[in-house]
C-alpha cells in the first residue's frame, strides 16, 4: 500500500476543490479527517501527496499522523487505481463457494496480486472481507456492479473485453 | 454499490411541536390509507439488490402505470429493505393477501400486475416451493422459512419503505419515544432495560440496562454511539436493520439518550454498506424536519442530535474503543480497558455504545415492557436474536429467533437442510473470532445462547452462522479466519500479533502438505497463549478458530499432516481430481466449464482430465450432474 507512486505522474491538485471538501463539507474539523480522505480518495482514486499535504496545513494534523490513518485502514490507497476496480468478495461464504480460486485465477491471469493494477493502468484487482450478499456467493464486483454467482468462466468474459481495450 | 436515490417529495413535511401530534399524525396517515387496498412491497435489499431488484420496481411501476388502475391513494408499488428470504430473490410480497413471488425477473411484472392485482389469480410458477416439495406456498406465512421464526427486531424491516418515515409512523414508530418522553422518567427508563435482560447483540452480551445505568451515573456531556460497523463476514444483520428500519435504530438511540440525558449521538456505519448510509441519512433528515429528532424534540424540550460517519476498512474498528477512536478521526486502534468507556470514551466523555440491533430493540422493550421481553429466550439469554444464515444451506437469509432455540430447529427447519444431498459437517458461529462447532457427532440440539455456545468452545458473536458441507476443509477454514485476522490485526499488542502471524505460517505449511509432527501442539500453545494475553476482545478470541477445530476435528489435521491428504478436497497440493470412466456419461459439461481447457473427451465417451493443465477451480466437480468426478 504505501509504495512510491512510480507508475505515473501526481494529478493536478485543485486547491480549491479540496479546500471546499476540507471547509464547507466538514467544516475543517480534524474528527472529519476520514472522511475527507475518503472524499479525496474517491476524486483522484488514491490519496496524492500534494493534496495530503493541503489537507495537514489545512487542519493542523501532522503528516506523519495522516499518513498513519492513510496505511491503517484498508480503503485508502497511495497509489492510483486502475480505470477499472474488480472487487472479488473473499467473505466466509463466499469463500466456502470458490471464491478463494477466483482470486488466484484473476491474479495469474493478470500478472498481479490483489490489491495491485495491471501495468497499464486499466485493472485493479480489489478483495472485500463481505459485501452482505452472502446468499449470492461468491459475489465479484466490477465498477460497482454486482455480479452474483460469480465463476472463472464468468470472470473472465467480464475482463476480456478490458483487457482488449 | 452504487445507490439511486429516489426523488424526495418534502411537501408533506410540517413540524410537530407536541408529544400528543405524533398520534394524532398517525391517525391522519392511516385513515388516508384504505386498509384493504393491495400493496406490492418489492425487496430492495442489499442482496435482492445484487440481483436486480431496482430493475423489478422500475418495471412493477410501470407495469401498474400501463395497467391505468384506478389507484387512490399511492403508492401500489412499495420499495422495501430486505424481505430476509435472500436465496430466492429477486422477490415481492403482494398485501394484505400475503402472497409471496419469488425469483423474479423485470419482465415478469406484467403479468403479475395483469394476472395477480386485476385478475385475482396467483401465477403457480413465480411461487416457491420448499426443496423436496412438489406443492408450491402461496402465502409468505406459510412458508417454514418465515412460519418458524419470532420477529421483533425485524418486525417492520420489508414492511415498510425505509426512505419515507410516514410509513414507518403508520406502523408504530416513535411511540416509545413519546411515551418515555411524556410518561418515564430517565431512571424509570433504565429500570425498564435492566427488567428486559436485554444483553448487547454486538457480541460481548453486555447488559445493556447496566450499561447505560453506569453511564448516566457519569458527570460531563454524554454520546450515545452505535456500533454499525458489522466487519465479521457472513453477517449482514445489522445492515438489513440500517437498510430496512432505519427509524428503529434511531428511535432505540434517542431513548437512551433521555435516559442518560445525552444530546448527541453517533452512528458508525461500514464503508462496504453505502445503502445503510444513504438509509439511515435519509431518515435523520426526515426525522429532524418533523420535529422527531434535533433540536427541542416534539416540544418536550429534549435535544438529540445524531449524525452517521463511516468506517474506512478496519476490522479492529468494530471493537469500542478502536471505533471511538476512528470517530475522533484517528486510527482504530483499541484501548486497554482500566477506564470504561462509559466513564471515558468518545472525546474522552462518557459513552454509550451499543450495537445496531441492540437499539432496535428498545422501542419494544419500552412500548411492551422489559417483562415481556424477558418472557421470551432463556433466563441467561433474555430475548430474540437476528443470525445471518449462510453458507451450504438451502434457505440463506437473516431469521429472527428466541434466544435458546436449537441448532437442528435452525438449519433444518428454517433453513431447509443442506443442498446437493451433501452431509453437515459443522456450523461456524462468532465470526472470524468464533468457533466451529461440529454438528453430527453431538451438537445438532444444542441450544444457541451466550453461555452456551461459549462452553462448547464457540461464540454467538453479533449473529453470523455459517453452515459448512462435508466439502469444508476445517484446516483450510481456520487457516482463511487466521490469515483474515493476520490482516486485521491492529499490531499493537505482541500477542496477536505474532501469534496470529506464526499461527497462519504453520497452518499455511500444513495445507501444503508440508506439516510435521508436532505442529498441532505447537498451534494449541501459540493459540492458548495469543487467547490469554491479548489486549482487546478482538485478540483474546482470536485463535478460536484454530482451537475449536483442533479440539473437534483433530483427525483431519492429522490427515494432513501425516498422510498428506485433504479428505474434504479442498487443499490444491493434497488431492486432484479424476472423471470417473465408469460414471461419466460423457455428455461434455465439465468440457465446456472448465476455464483451463483442462477437459478432453469424445461425446459420449468417458472424459479425462489432464493434470498438468487442472488449476482444481472445481467448476466441472460443481457441475457435474452424475457425480463423476472424485476427489482424489
Amino acid at each position: 500500500m504505501s509504495e512510491p507512486n512510480t507508475c505515473c505522474e501526481e494529478p493536478e491538485i485543485d486547491f480549491v476543490f479540496l479546500d471546499r471538501i476540507i471547509q464547507e463539507e466538514f467544516g475543517g474539523r480534524k474528527e472529519a479527517m476520514i472522511m475527507m480522505m475518503q472524499t479525496i480518495q474517491r476524486h483522484y482514486r488514491y490519496l496524492p501527496e500534494a493534496a495530503m499535504i493541503y489537507l495537514s496545513h489545512s487542519i493542523g494534523v501532522p503528516l506523519t499522523k495522516i499518513y498513519e490513518v492513510a496505511t491503517f485502514y484498508a480503503s485508502f490507497s497511495l497509489v492510483p487505481k486502475g480505470k477499472h476496480i474488480l472487487h472479488i468478495c473473499t467473505g466466509t461464504a463466499c469463500h466456502l463457494r470458490g471464491s478463494g480460486g477466483m482470486v488466484q485465477h484473476v491474479a495469474q491471469k493478470l500478472g498481479i496480486e490483489p490489491g495491485k493494477t495491471t501495468a497499464d493502468m486499466k485493472l485493479t484487482l480489489e478483495t472485500v472481507n463481505c459485501l452482505g450478499a452472502c446468499a449470492m456467493a461468491p459475489v465479484a464486483v466490477l465498477d460497482e456492479q454486482y455480479h452474483p454467482q460469480a465463476t472463472v468462466g464468468l470472470i473472465n468474459e467480464l475482463l476480456d473485453p478490458i483487457l482488449a481495450e | 454499490m452504487t445507490t439511486s436515490s429516489p426523488a424526495p417529495d418534502l411537501s408533506w413535511i410540517k413540524k410537530l411541536t407536541r408529544p400528543e401530534d405524533l398520534a394524532a399524525y398517525r391517525n391522519t396517515l392511516i385513515a388516508e390509507q384504505q386498509p384493504d387496498a393491495t400493496r406490492i412491497l418489492v425487496c430492495c435489499g442489499t442482496g435482492c439488490k445484487a440481483l436486480g431488484a431496482l430493475d423489478l420496481l422500475a418495471a412493477m411501476k410501470q407495469a401498474v402505470a400501463d395497467a391505468h388502475l384506478d389507484v387512490k391513494v399511492a403508492p401500489l408499488v412499495k420499495r422495501t429493505g430486505c424481505h430476509s428470504f435472500c436465496s430466492r430473490g429477486p422477490l415481492l410480497t403482494i398485501q394484505p393477501q400475503d402472497i409471496f413471488y419469488q425469483k423474479l425477473k423485470p419482465s415478469d411484472a406484467a403479468e403479475i400486475v395483469q394476472e395477480t392485482i386485476i385478475g385475482g389469480k396467483i401465477v403457480p410458477r413465480f411461487l416457491y416451493k420448499p426443496i423436496g416439495s412438489k406443492q408450491p406456498i402461496e402465502k409468505r406465512s406459510e412458508i417454514p422459512f418465515f412460519a418458524a421464526q419470532t420477529r421483533v427486531v425485524l418486525e417492520r424491516v420489508g414492511v415498510v419503505d425505509p426512505f419515507d418515515i410516514r410509513d414507518s409512523i403508520v406502523h408504530g414508530a416513535y411511540s416509545a419515544l413519546v411515551k418515555v418522553l411524556t410518561q418515564m422518567s430517565p431512571k424509570e427508563v433504565i429500570e425498564e432495560m435492566k427488567i428486559s435482560k436485554l444483553r448487547g447483540r454486538g457480541g460481548a452480551g453486555f447488559p445493556a440496562g447496566l450499561k447505560w445505568e453506569s453511564c448516566a451515573r457519569q458527570k460531563g456531556r454524554h454520546y450515545v454511539i452505535c456500533n454499525g460497523d458489522e466487519g465479521d463476514p457472513g453477517a449482514f444483520m445489522d445492515a438489513s436493520t440500517m437498510e430496512g428500519d432505519p427509524h428503529a435504530v434511531l428511535e432505540g438511540m434517542a431513548i437512551a439518550a433521555y435516559s442518560m440525558g445525552s444530546d448527541r449521538g453517533f452512528i458508525y456505519v461500514r464503508m462496504e454498506y453505502p445503502l445503510a448510509v444513504q438509509t439511515l441519512a435519509n431518515a435523520i433528515r426526515q426525522a429532524e424536519d418533523l420535529g422527531l429528532l434535533g433540536q427541542n424534540i416534539l416540544g418536550t424540550g429534549f435535544n438529540f442530535k445524531v449524525s452517521v460517519s463511516t468506517g474506512a476498512g478496519a476490522f479492529v474498528c468494530g471493537e469500542s474503543s478502536a471505533l471511538m477512536s476512528s470517530l475522533e478521526g484517528k486510527v482504530g486502534r483499541p484501548r486497554p480497558k482500566y477506564i470504561r468507556s462509559t466513564e471515558k470514551g468518545f472525546r474522552d466523555s462518557p459513552s454509550n455504545l451499543n450495537n445496531v440491533e441492540t437499539y432496535a430493540n428498545v422501542p419494544k422493550i419500552i412500548l411492551n415492557g422489559g417483562a415481556w421481553y424477558a418472557s421470551m429466550g432463556t433466563e441467561r439469554s433474555a430475548g430474540t436474536k437476528v443470525f445471518s444464515l449462510t453458507g451450504n444451506v438451502n434457505n440463506v437469509g437473516l431469521i429472527e429467533v428466541p434466544m435458546g432455540t436449537s441448532l437442528r430447529h435452525i438449519v433444518y427447519d428454517i433453513g431447509g437442510g443442506i443442498p446437493n444431498k451433501k452431509e453437515l459437517k459443522a456450523v461456524q458461529t462468532g465470526g472470524p473470532s468464533g468457533g466451529c462447532i461440529p454438528i453430527p457427532k453431538k451438537f445438532l440440539d444444542i441450544n444457541v445462547g451466550f453461555g452456551k455456545l461459549a462452553e462448547i468452545g464457540s461464540i454467538m458473536g453479533s449473529g453470523g452462522m455459517i453452515v459448512m458441507d462435508e466439502n469444508t476443509c476445517m484446516v483450510e477454514v481456520s487457516r482463511y479466519f487466521i490469515h483474515f485476522l493476520v490482516e486485521e490485526s491492529c499490531g499493537q499488542c505482541t500477542p496477536c500479533r505474532e501469534g496470529l502471524t506464526q499461527m497462519e505460517r504453520i497452518l499455511t505449511r500444513i495445507t501444503r502438505g508440508e506439516g510435521e509432527e508436532g505442529d498441532i501442539e505447537l498451534l494449541e500453545e501459540i493459540g492458548t497463549f495469543t487467547n490469554s494475553f491479548s489486549l482487546c476482545g478482538l485478540g483474546t478470541s482470536s485463535a478460536n478458530p484454530v482451537l475449536s477445530t483442533i479440539r473437534y476435528f483433530r483427525e483431519e489435521y492429522e490427515a494432513h499432516i501425516r498422510d498428506k491428504k485433504c479428505p474434504a478436497g479442498v487443499c490444491k497440493a493434497l488431492y486432484h481430481l479424476e472423471i470417473q470412466p465408469e460414471v461419466c456419461t460423457g455428455c461434455g459439461v465439465c468440457k465446456k466449464r472448465c476455464p483451463a481447457k483442462a477437459i478432453t473427451g469424445e461425446k459420449k465417451e468417458p472424459h479425462l482430465i489432464h493434470q498438468e493443465l487442472c488449476i482444481k477451480c472445481m467448476e466441472c466437480y460443481r457441475n457435474c450432474k452424475f457425480d463423476a468426478i472424485a476427489i482424489r
